[in-house]
């Protein structure tokens, strides 16, 4: 296929695709775009310890601030759905534009601690800025029309305006790791110094799918602003750096559409589980130990190498 | 395994008629979900609890020719997770009342849920003002306490009691500092003064040490706290410790929170509620009958309120029938303002024009451990604040619906 699918991706693809065609009629469309949207954070997030082999700790600073843009602007300024949402991928790109450009001097526990590090400044700076309303976070954001004239009031409309921007998100990452870029990405994963040798400027290569990931991550954020208009403290909190990591663990890491599953999982977990009180966290915590244990590779990832196919 | 088709029919049969039923029985329910902490560091003072008591309320209204059900789900504190979890309550899972949802952040985020889809919500555990305030909706009613309640009775009456130069505890988030200006006001307005205050981080603080040596060093007569949950329980054990002379005023706390620390700790620290189990004849007879079901636990203001408001709130369904009140969250509520509240709990009162209903506050002081002579005999009464006086002007609070 001209997007470079393999012919397993291909299928997986469709599956994917009738499943967010189909998914509203089911479930609960609002679940679902929270489900998108923390599947894109999750493949913006894989894009780095997948086919980089940074992995970051601090993913919730782009997210959240991406979220809190995209609420900000929307409420007080006004600014459309759409315009909304690209703000907030900006902020997400900026921020790691400057976060990317002091991890990337290091490498594997240092890159993870600078990134925690930094991730921890960005928490305090929200719970502390009068804008972003501290524990209140920005509430009441008004779900903008898109361009202006197309309403996001209902669920339904705004459910197929967050899927075609998980879906764009979702090929960008694609087409990312499968063109010429995403190879030399994936050579620096394996091999650093030879990529340098063979003379790859790998910083660059590393800050820009830095800035990438941070700028999806950014988009997801916003994204789910607009779904549940509101920005809080949740979305840019060390324990979302965690989740996102999970999330990207159990679907499988550096596989396309594991973070996907993932996502699926994890906030079907927290969903439908919000019922049974205490045992929310301890169903969680059992259900991550036994894929940690028994799918090292994660869901995707294991079927994947039982099927012998890339996914 | 061979599927055979008499199976499949059958099978197809069943279910059609389980989903039949089910349509049924949702149609003639009236639906009440109890949204809270069920895991985290409000567990007590709301949690299970309350469930508990909106469901003994349900029991004693008894039959009104409509089924009421409850379902309870945990927030985690998340204000996210609580908006996604009312939504999906009002749009899908037919809930016609959202109760208790307690922390300030979570509770404004259900608001604006409860706005958009105009459906009722019956907020009794989160202390922000603003839900009758800013944030007001027509479907909502705030129940039992806010953050200008409590300041006003403990910040005021204890500089009456003497207390008059203060030190202030404070979490350092939004709930911490609007507590804290409102507790100033009133030492001020009493003829206190403020001599200091120390902001400490939140959440992750456990070690008051340094906060509390500056405090004593201030020589300030009373620490107020600013604070609430665990990090209440744990500045007083560790101001005990220390052996702090001051007097302590903590500005939210609860008969659950006087336990956790137990008599020997908590003994002469003053703070305010609107229920007491202890208080009357009939707090007592409610006491008595809701205590059998909890056995962990004695009733806390949180409680009595979502015993109190799910009650009225089934009046006032019975009074405007099941269908209106499904149709109007706002239809139910005006009904609720309209009609006098009576209850075990908090006795005669009203609901204002704004959503709050206006009862007395009391100020408690806590018993020594020789003064204390049964299970959860904790208070005894230092003040009480008329109703009237007790809350927020009408005037002041500038919720747009409010006509003055």
């Amino acid at each position: 296929m001209s997007l470079g699918f393999s012919r397993a991706q291909a299928t997986a693809m469709v599956v994917m695709v009738a499943f967010i065609i189909v998914g509203p009629a089911v479930l609960y469309p609002v679940f679902l775009m929270k489900v998108l949207c923390l599947a894109l954070f999750a493949c913006a997030f894989n894009l780095l310890p997948g086919y980089v082999g940074l992995l970051s700790f601090g993913h919730a600073a782009y997210f959240g601030m991406g979220s809190y843009i995209a609420a900000w602007t929307a409420k007080y300024w006004g600014l459309d759905a759409e315009a909304a949402i690209i703000l907030g991928g900006l902020c997400g790109g900026a921020l790691g534009l400057v976060f990317g450009w002091l991890a990337i001097r290091r490498q594997g526990i240092y890159f993870a601690m600078i990134t925690l590090a930094l991730a921890e400044m960005v928490y305090f700076f929200c719970l502390e800025a009068p804008f972003t309303g501290g524990e209140d976070g920005i509430q009441q954001v008004p779900r903008s029309p898109l361009f202006g004239i197309i309403s996001t009031q209902q669920d339904m409309s705004l459910y197929w305006i967050i899927a075609a921007i998980f879906l764009g998100g979702f090929l960008l990452i694609h087409r990312i790791i499968h063109s010429p870029f995403g190879q030399v990405l994936q050579a620096i994963r394996e091999n650093e110094p030879r990529a340098i040798s063979l003379g790859y400027r790998v910083d660059d290569y590393k800050l820009l799918a830095f800035v990438l990931s941070a700028a999806l991550a950014g988009v997801a954020g916003a994204a789910k602003s607009q779904v549940f208009g509101i920005a809080t403290l949740t979305d840019v909190h060390s324990q979302m750096s965690g989740e996102v990591v999970l999330m990207t663990l159990i679907g499988g890491i550096g596989t396309v559409f594991g973070p996907v599953v993932g996502a699926l999982l994890f906030g079907s977990l927290e969903t439908y589980l919000a019922p049974f009180g205490d045992w929310v966290t301890v169903t969680q915590g059992a259900i991550f130990v036994a894929c940690v244990l028994a799918f090292r590779r994660g869901l995707i990832g294991e079927i994947g190498a039982r099927l012998k196919l890339g996914l | 395994m061979a599927v055979s088709r008499r199976l499949l029919l059958g099978g197809g049969a069943a279910l059609a008629a389980l989903n039949v039923k089910r349509a049924r029985a949702q149609t003639a329910k009236i639906r009440i979900g109890v949204l809270n902490d069920l895991s985290g560091p409000y567990r007590n003072t709301g949690g299970a609890t309350s469930a508990i008591c909106a469901r003994q309320a349900v029991q004693e209204f008894g039959a009104h020719g409509f089924d009421v059900d409850v379902i309870a789900a945990d927030h985690q504190n998340k204000p996210d997770l609580g908006a996604g979890i009312a939504r999906q309550w009002y749009d899908r899972d037919g809930v016609d009342m959202i109760l208790d949802v307690p922390t300030s952040s979570v509770g404004l985020a259900v608001a604006a849920v409860a706005k958009e889809k105009d459906k009722a919500y019956l907020n009794i555990g989160a202390a922000t003002a603003d839900l009758t305030g800013k944030q007001c909706a027509p479907s909502i009613v705030h129940w039992s306490y806010d953050t200008y309640m409590l300041a006003k009775s403990t910040g005021g009456a204890t500089v009456r009691a003497g207390g008059d130069s203060w030190y202030f505890l404070t979490a350092d988030y939004v709930f911490g500092h609007q507590l804290q200006r409102d507790a100033t006001s009133f030492i001020e307005k009493a003829g206190g003064k403020v001599l200091g205050a120390s902001a400490y981080p939140f959440p992750g603080t456990s070690d008051f040490s340094a906060f509390l040596l500056q405090a004593q060093a201030s020589g300030a007569k009373v620490l107020g706290l600013c604070n609430a949950g665990a990090d209440t329980v744990n500045s007083i054990k560790q101001a005990k410790e220390f052996g702090l002379k001051t007097r302590i005023a903590a500005l939210l706390m609860f008969i659950t929170d006087v336990h956790a620390l137990g008599l020997p700790t908590a003994q002469g620290l003053t703070l305010t509620e609107s229920f007491y189990w202890d208080l009357n004849d009939r707090t007592r007879a409610f006491t008595a009958r809701v205590r059998p079901k909890t056995p962990d636990n004695w009733p806390n203001m949180i409680h009595a309120g979502c015993y109190a408001a799910t009650l009225h709130f089934l009046k006032a369904v019975s009074a405007i029938g099941v269908a209106e009140a499904k149709r109007s969250g706002t239809a139910i509520v005006n009904r609720m303002k309209a009609m006098p509240t009576d209850d075990d709990c908090f006795g005669k009162a009203h609901i204002r024009e704004d959503g709050l209903l206006i009862v007395p506050s009391y100020l408690f002081e806590v018993k020594t451990p020789a003064e204390s002579h049964g299970p959860w005999d904790y208070y005894k009464l230092a003040q009480t604040t008329p109703a009237d006086q007790a809350w927020r002007p009408l005037s002041e609070g500038g919720c747009y619906f409010v006509k003055s």
